[in-house]
């Protein structure tokens, strides 16, 4: 038994800055008067940014720590600054409507902030161990999210979050439980030795399949996707936004990181199954979506949808020519994703109505008359999820096409983008009730929520035009 | 930061400056904001014939070129990449003298929402200025796909009663077509290790069985856009149901951005499949043109019956592209020209009538040439150019395209030239009934109620570059063939015939 080095700490010193910023937060909440809450969102926001500050620092840096459990590389920096500035961005989101919603209360920040330091937990793991406690510590947080409204459906949706998300958690330890079984170890590096070594047995296939279930129940991927749309709907919009995003990066940056590093052997099996998963997600999603006249619920399976996109930058993870790419691709979309997600979901906050009320397609009739830059900023949000141009979803899909193409999976680009054709017109729908129908809507005008709507949306332009950068940041971005 | 000073890039961004003045202007100033985008599309047709002055019709090649590495990370190799040839000029040109024309009909016709229709049109232009001058799969693609937007808003704001079904419509025939186009460019894209068409053309060497796959995705792309018979059905609606403006660039410029596809990708990225698809065209083609002849005469609607000459005229432009020699590719190109010319102008024409009617009906109307003189000469002008009159411009392209699909070794068949002549008759047959039932004869239910007012200043200033241009081409088309003949000459050398 060694000690902790300060090298150990360094690997994780993001996640431990955070880790203690957010105890300490709980402390002083409770000194905070009731009615200036927004000291808190205020010092969550800041806990985030010094965090920020500090893995931007990072960059380029790559270590492992404590006995290789963990890891500090490229592919975590990136993710940690997206999960990171998701972070704000739910801030942002949710100060203005916990206020409007008469749910503003300290704790909703600290569970924020504890979920956060989960999901960066999540894309340091080099161990399954470590895997699962980052994923409970991620995800109970947002089941406690999810029910904060104290509303029926609010309460509902956390239940159904919980128990779906518990049911999700016992196939990820009981595959971790067999791989242990078959390889004698929990590390990500062993268990690819294990593997690759040549003789394997069909437990450790068992197991990988067990984690692959798990982890996509986490990211909604068809058909474990059931949960999806009733949680998306019952839980206050703005967790809902952070939930589509962070959860979502989580689990694919952890997915990613998993199969590539400790399961290349096995992917003559399952970059099969990744493939199905990938094109069954693409399809039932945007043929769900289609039939919804509810904002939240149209939303939720759109990010189901979207998780199909991301998966099949996943598919050719055993071809070692290929992955490098197209886990770049899959970052980078991740990326577009967060970024029109986030704006999206802003715009829905402004229109939502105490209630659950303003939240039906017909509530956006009329809104380009009236409020024509929100109209606007919904309309990039919108291309930028169908993928066209000038926006980064396109750049984004175009990127992840290729790499599907590069992998030899054109039958699956085909799928990619004829479904996109599908999502175009739920996606357009929005809009033709924004601009082609006669309607009186009224908006929020809170300056956060103004704040992260105008930035997603110039973001989604100026990047597709500019994207070199990102480019640049998504594939040097290797594990 | 140098290429903005390019002639080019300026060509085709310059409207976005119109944009900027427009979105800073009060929505109430609603003549303000028409006269900074006819000032706008006025200025870019002078920049449109700076370039053209700068233009050296004689050299085949690329002229004028912006090159500048845009994305050049994780192994793309995607080039901001403009410039023009004799293939385009001619289109580019069309095209900002459209928008303006366009812009002018707006006048009195649009009322609601001034300030966001004239953004979106502006937006459409730089939209379509690029897609002729991109030499780039991805810069292309891009322009290409940007254009559905702003067409869709034009169609589903400022439109007819069934607007939002035909908007929509639009938008995902179009883009059910182009999204498959995506995947054949990433392919060529993986391939040549670059987007850029020159560089593609000059590697070449595309296996004859993966050239057939790639040739076709791009045709469905651009087949939809042109549209071929049988993926015409989303036209009919979008004309029907756009304002003017919206149908005089719809069928001016939009549909020739697919025929204009075909030309500057599929015959010079695709040869040999392009050799053995010609016969496949022209069948396609040939029953385009009878078919979409044989529809305008029974419809009711005049803007429908000019909508389904398009797919009749479009059907001859396509005939043209494939017979593959310097007369058929010639000729369909100055056809593109020409309706553009002949068929924007029967477009402005309805819709100057629509404003004071409302109807479209061919059945109401009656006797307009003694009440309207000055609108039934022009109307008579654009329709006797529209089915091909000699003398005017429809004739010069059609004969030529006729006589090039006649002798084309691609073909193999004249009997396709043979029985696409015969569209030449029945476009005289619907365009003439049509003439009759609505200028000759008494006064119909409409003529005689309405206080019909003959055409206004604005409005024969809207048409008089049309109708000049009909007579220009139709009497003393060589400079326009002057321009197109090296180009032609040079992108036909390089097919295996």
């Amino acid at each position: 038994m060694t000690l902790p080095t300060f090298t150990d700490f360094y690997t994780l010193f993001p996640y431990i800055i955070l880790t203690v910023w957010t105890c300490v937060l709980l402390l002083v909440d409770l000194f905070i008067p009731k009615n200036r809450k927004s000291i808190t969102a205020m010092l969550s926001a800041l806990g985030i940014a010094v965090t920020l500050g500090y893995t931007v620092t990072q960059v380029g840096i790559t270590g492992k720590g404590f006995n290789n459990m963990v890891a500090l590389d490229g592919f975590s920096t990136f993710a940690n600054i997206l999960l990171l500035v998701s972070g704000l961005f739910g801030i942002a989101l949710a100060y203005g409507y916990n206020n409007r919603m008469n749910m503003q209360r300290g704790e909703y920040y600290t569970l924020l902030l504890f979920s956060l330091t989960g999901m960066m937990l999540m894309s340091q793991a080099t161990d399954l161990i470590i895997v699962f406690l980052a994923l409970e510590l991620l995800s109970i947080p947002l089941y406690v999210l999810s029910a904060i409204s104290r509303r029926l459906d609010s309460e509902e949706s956390g239940v159904k979050y919980f128990l779906l998300g518990a049911f999700a958690s016992g196939f990820l330890v009981y595959g971790i439980a067999l791989i242990f079984g078959a390889t004698g170890s929990t590390a990500l590096n062993d268990i690819f030795f294990a593997a690759s070594s040549g003789t394997f047995s069909l437990l450790l296939t068992i197991g990988a399949a067990l984690l692959l279930v798990g982890f996509s129940f986490k990211v909604a991927a068809v058909p474990f996707h059931m949960w999806t749309p009733d949680v998306y709907q019952g839980a206050p919009t703005p967790v809902t936004a952070f939930m589509s995003s962070g959860a979502k990066i989580a689990g694919f940056v952890a997915l990613f990181r998993v199969f590539a590093v400790a399961f290349p052997a096995l992917s003559d099996d399952l970059t099969n199954v990744l493939w199905v998963l990938s094109a069954l997600t693409m399809i039932v999603g945007n043929f769900v979506a289609l039939s919804q006249t509810n904002i939240k619920r149209l939303l939720a399976y759109s990010a189901i949808a979207q998780a199909g996109y991301i998966l099949m930058a996943f598919v050719p993870y055993g071809n070692k020519e290929v992955a490098p790419i197209a886990i770049a691709s899959g970052l980078f979309y991740l990326v577009a994703y967060t970024v029109s997600n986030f704006g999206t979901w802003g715009v829905v906050i402004a229109l939502e109505k105490a209630e659950n009320k303003g939240l039906e397609l017909d509530d956006y009739a009329g809104l380009a008359k009236k409020y024509p830059a929100l109209a606007i900023a919904m309309t990039i949000f919108m291309l930028s999820l169908i993928g066209f141009p000038p926006t980064l979803g396109m750049v984004g899909k175009f990127y992840l096409f290729r790499s599907a193409m590069d992998g030899g999976f054109v039958g699956l680009a085909i799928i990619g983008v004829l479904t996109s054709v599908v999502s175009a017109y739920y996606y357009l729908r929005v809009v033709v009730n924004m601009y082609m129908k006669e309607g009186d809507p009224t908006v929020e005008n809170e300056t956060w929520l103004n704040f992260t709507t105008a930035i997603t949306a110039i973001v989604t332009v100026v990047v597709s035009l500019v994207p070199n950068i990102l480019f640049l940041l998504a594939s040097t971005a290797v594990f | 930061m140098e290429f903005i000073l390019q002639p080019l890039t300026l060509l085709t961004f310059f409207p976005l400056i119109g944009v900027l003045v427009i979105l800073f202007m009060n929505a109430e100033q609603k003549n303000a904001i028409r006269w900074v985008a006819l000032g706008t599309s006025l200025i870019t047709i002078g920049i449109s014939l700076w370039v053209f002055s700068m233009f050296d019709a004689t050299n085949p090649n690329l002229q004028l070129e912006a090159k500048y590495s845009w994305i050049n990370v994780a192994r793309f190799n995607i080039y901001y990449y403009l410039a023009v040839d004799g293939l385009s000029i001619l289109l580019v040109l069309m095209t900002t003298v459209l928008t303006a024309i366009s812009i002018l009909c707006t006048w009195t016709a649009i009322e609601d929402r001034v300030k966001d229709f004239m953004v979106f049109f502006l937006l459409l232009e730089v939209g379509m200025t690029g897609v002729f001058l991109a030499q780039d799969l991805f810069l292309f693609y891009i322009f290409w796909e940007f254009t559905l937007v702003p067409m869709y808003f034009i169609i589903g704001i400022w439109g007819g009663p069934r607007r939002v079904y035909a908007a929509i419509k639009f938008f995902l025939y179009t883009m059910a077509g182009s999204i498959l186009m995506l995947l054949a460019i990433l392919w060529l894209g993986i391939y040549g290790n670059t987007f850029s068409v020159p560089e593609l053309i000059e590697k070449g060497n595309i296996p004859a069985n993966i050239q057939i796959w790639l040739f076709l995705a791009f045709t469905i792309a651009f087949a939809i856009k042109v549209p071929m018979w049988p993926v015409h059905s989303w036209l009919p609606d979008a004309h029907v149901e756009a304002p003017t403006a919206g149908s005089v660039i719809l069928a001016g410029v939009l549909l020739k951005m697919g025929t204009y596809g075909f030309i500057r990708f599929n015959i010079p990225l695709f040869p040999d499949a392009t050799v053995q698809a010609a016969p496949w065209i022209a069948l396609f083609a040939t029953i385009g043109i009878i078919y979409g002849a044989w529809v305008s005469y029974a419809q009711a609607d005049v803007k429908k019956l000019v909508a389904y000459s398009s797919v009749s005229h479009l059907g001859f432009v396509m005939i043209g592209l494939f017979a593959l020699n310097p007369e058929g590719v010639a000729g369909s190109i100055l056809q593109m020209i020409n309706h553009g010319i002949s068929t924007g102008a029967l477009f402005l024409l309805i819709g100057m009538i629509y404003e004071q009617t409302h109807t479209r009906e061919i059945k109401v109307y009656g006797g307009l040439w003694k009440i309207t003189p000055i609108f039934g000469v022009f109307m008579l002008i654009s329709a006797l150019s529209s089915m091909g009159l000699p003398g005017l411009n429809g004739f010069v392209g059609e004969f030529t395209i006729l006589l090039g699909a006649f002798g084309s070794k691609a073909i193999g068949n004249p009997w396709y030239a043979g029985i696409s002549a015969l569209g030449v008759i029945m476009a005289a047959v619907y365009i003439l009934y049509m003439f009759q039932r609505m200028f000759m004869g008494p006064a119909g239910e409409v003529t005689h109620h309405h206080q019909l007012k003959d055409l206004n200043w604005r409005e024969i200033i809207t048409m008089i570059p049309l109708i000049i241009f009909m007579f220009w081409i139709g009497l003393y088309p060589k400079p326009f063939f002057d321009i197109l003949a090296p180009a032609v000459e040079k992108l036909l050398s390089a097919l295996p015939l």
